[in-house]
């Protein structure tokens, strides 16, 4: 029933004090979602908006609250750690908004977290959303900042390296009438925790997915992985934009991610590859929707 | 970011790298007061080598008529009369684009006795999400041309992050290499100073072409890195003051600078219709659509989750100081941001620069048409878009029109 998020997910949010954090964990409330728990060291004992207990540790947190999964909204310098943190507390699930980490330190808590039973999704990503049966999808589990009313609820997966063009997509498919099992934002930076091709195959075995919309652009070969797959085993029908056509190579476009390096990882390769595999392109952002619908 | 050769040898050096001695200097005097000590030294000839963030420079030319960026000299006059015409000249390379680059710095440094050329880099492999070192045989040629046709000479060695790039692995490379003897260490040390510098600046990239075996006024060989390239991951800049430092702002695009003064991610293009729009992937869909309708981007520009007022304004007159505009098209998708908010941003924005350009602007999300009346109602000519599709399209008509 959807994937990684459920409406009663219990969810803890790291740096709910900061400005920033704080915004999203009301926003989230006002969604509906869970959240049990903020963590800020040596905040522990106060309360968030009098509604959230704030803890000191993650480790705290789980222990009182049965959170499964964490947001975490730290600043760069700190955000490694507070992964590493959620990991070491035993999250199922961690999601890192934080945009700017250097990519050193995500290599080095990819390294760190292999084997571990935590899912890190992101960073640098709007997040998860999993749209519930409310007014304007109220009900569901929203992680993150993706806005949470153009969401409804139903069986298109959507995957995707970047945030407001989800939204476009999210957007398109509401206003036609059909519904998301669970949006996924993986985040625009070089190193992540979960790949196009992770959550496609989540979209794969999750029997409220019908049919996906992967968005990805330029930089590494992240849509070519998961188009190799796709040909080989996906049972539901596959629509995709690549953005970044007209990006100069050598040039990074906004995302730390998203730069054509020694000729690799141009948009042209990977639309090649995902018509290949049977994916329909989405010429423009503006038919992402209806490319889908078309398939299916 | 990127830095220069002679910056990227100094932090080299620091960390052990074997590099050909040598001083940046920006007169043809100092030019030449490094290469009297230089052939003083017994070095029988310096290089003289422009300093550009662009490669190619040994077959450039420059606009003043004198060939070539990097040039052999065989006395401390030639090295002063090098200098002369290099420096404050714009020099035109492959990789420069035909406007060239300005060169302001020179880098003299000892000529070596060359034996052999290799390629040496470290970077991040993407896939496994490690350092890899890369090296080759194929020195002093271009990479990517070795990598499409014979992508057997490249060597690869992943780096486990918990450990490191172990000596075994730099020896292994040597070896692999066709080194033999004493050179097989030499080279082993290098490659892991190299590793090295690349990990304690946070590096996206370090590269050696060429690494040589080199030979002194004896015969005896040892391996050094003759040239260098290194860029630094951005996001890792706030911790590596020493590099920040090093930023040189003649390398940098004007509107570009003022851009970033300003927390606007820009990035300037050839094109004819300006872009405004808040997100990266949605910033590069924006320009691609553009062109997918027949117009040309000028930039790219994502003015992220915040948009203020001011960078709104800032956005603005950055675009419309480009002068190949001739039509702007903002795309706004409001999530958090409401559209009424980023509407009075930019009928505020308008009114400041005095815009004359078909401006289109398409909004969609939160309070959307709170938005589109305020754009409605402000008086001005802005056109409005149901979609990006339709958006794209108006702003190509309205400026081939």
């Amino acid at each position: 029933m959807a994937i990684l998020v459920q409406s009663d997910t219990k969810v803890l949010v790291q740096g709910i004090t900061g400005s920033f954090g704080g915004r999203h964990a009301r926003l989230s409330l006002e969604y509906g979602s869970q959240i049990v728990a903020g963590v800020t060291p040596g905040k522990g004992g106060q309360q968030f908006e009098n509604k959230v207990p704030i803890f000191d540790t993650v480790s705290q947190a789980v222990a009182e609250t049965g959170a499964t999964a964490s947001a975490i909204f730290v600043p760069p310098p700190f955000a490694a750690d507070a992964i590493l943190e959620g990991v070491d507390a035993g999250l199922g699930l961690v999601v890192c908004i934080t945009e700017g980490i250097p990519v050193n330190d995500m290599v080095k808590v990819k390294r760190a977290m292999a084997g571990s039973k935590t899912r890190l999704i992101g960073p640098n990503c709007p997040g998860i959303v999993t749209p519930g049966t409310g007014k304007d999808s109220t009900g569901g589990c929203r992680i993150g900042i993706s806005p949470g009313y153009i969401h409804k609820q139903g069986n298109i997966g959507v995957v995707s390296r970047s945030g407001t063009l989800t939204y476009e997509a999210v957007w398109q498919l509401t206003c036609r009438g059909v519904g998301q099992s669970t949006c996924v934002g993986i985040g625009g930076d070089p190193v992540n925790g979960t790949s196009h091709l992770d959550v496609i195959q989540m979209f794969n075995d999750d029997p409220d997915t019908h049919g996906i919309i992967m968005i990805g652009e330029i930089g590494g070969s992240a849509e070519e992985e998961a188009a190799a797959w796709i040909k080989q085993h996906c049972r539901k029908p596959v629509a995709g934009f690549i953005a970044g056509a007209t990006a100069p190579p050598g040039r990074r476009m906004g995302h730390a991610g998203a730069i054509v390096s020694g000729g690799k990882g141009t948009a042209a390769a990977k639309i090649e590859a995902l018509r290949d595999a049977g994916v329909g392109i989405a010429d423009t952002p503006s038919v992402m929707a209806d490319t889908l619908l078309n398939m299916m | 970011m990127n830095i220069h050769e002679y910056q990227a040898k100094q932090l080299l050096a620091q960390n052990g790298v074997a590099v050909p001695p040598g001083e940046v200097c920006e007169q043809p005097v100092a030019a030449r007061a490094v290469a009297d000590t230089l052939f003083a030294e017994g070095h029988g000839m310096v290089v003289v080598k422009s300093q550009i963030h662009a490669g190619g420079r040994g077959k450039g030319t420059f606009k003043s008529g004198f060939q070539g960026g990097v040039k052999l000299c065989k006395s401390p006059q030639a090295v002063e009369d090098t200098a002369r015409a290099m420096l404050g000249q714009v020099l035109v390379t492959k990789q420069t684009g035909p406007d060239g680059r300005q060169v302001t710095k020179i880098l003299v440094t000892a000529a070596q006795d060359i034996r052999k050329e290799f390629y040496l880099a470290v970077l991040l492999d993407r896939a496994t999400s490690r350092p890899v070192v890369m090296a080759s045989t194929e020195g002093g040629m271009d990479i990517e041309e070795v990598a499409a046709r014979t992508p057997e000479k490249i060597l690869r060695e992943s780096v486990d992050p918990a450990v490191g790039l172990m000596p075994y692995q730099a020896r292994k490379l040597a070896a692999l290499l066709g080194l033999k003897g004493a050179l097989i260490q030499d080279a082993a040390k290098l490659i892991l100073a190299v590793y090295r510098a690349f990990w304690n600046h946070d590096a996206s990239l370090v590269e050696i072409n060429p690494l040589c075996i080199i030979a002194d006024a004896d015969g005896r060989e040892s391996v050094a890195a003759v040239d260098a390239k290194m860029s630094i991951d951005d996001n890792a800049l706030y911790r590596q003051k020493a590099v920040q430092e090093m930023r040189d702002l003649n390398e940098e695009a004007p509107l570009e600078i003022e851009a970033s003064r300003h927390e606007l991610n820009y990035i300037k293009l050839d094109g004819n219709i300006a872009c405004l729009v808040n997100g990266a992937g949605l910033a590069m869909a924006t320009m691609d659509i553009i062109q997918h309708f027949g117009g040309s981007p000028a930039n790219f520009l994502d003015v992220g989750g915040g948009a203020s007022k001011e960078q709104v304004t800032a956005a603005f007159r950055i675009i419309l100081s480009d002068p190949n505009v001739q039509g702007i098209l903002v795309n706004i998708f409001g999530g958090i941001m409401q559209c009424d908010v980023i509407a009075h941003g930019i009928v505020a924005a308008v009114k400041e620069t005095g815009l004359s350009l078909p401006l289109v602007v398409r909004l969609e999300g939160n309070n959307v048409e709170l938005g589109k009346g305020i754009l409605r109602d402000s008086g001005l000519p802005i056109i409005s878009g149901d979609s990006m599709a339709d958006a794209a399209e108006k702003v190509v008509q309205a400026v081939a029109s």
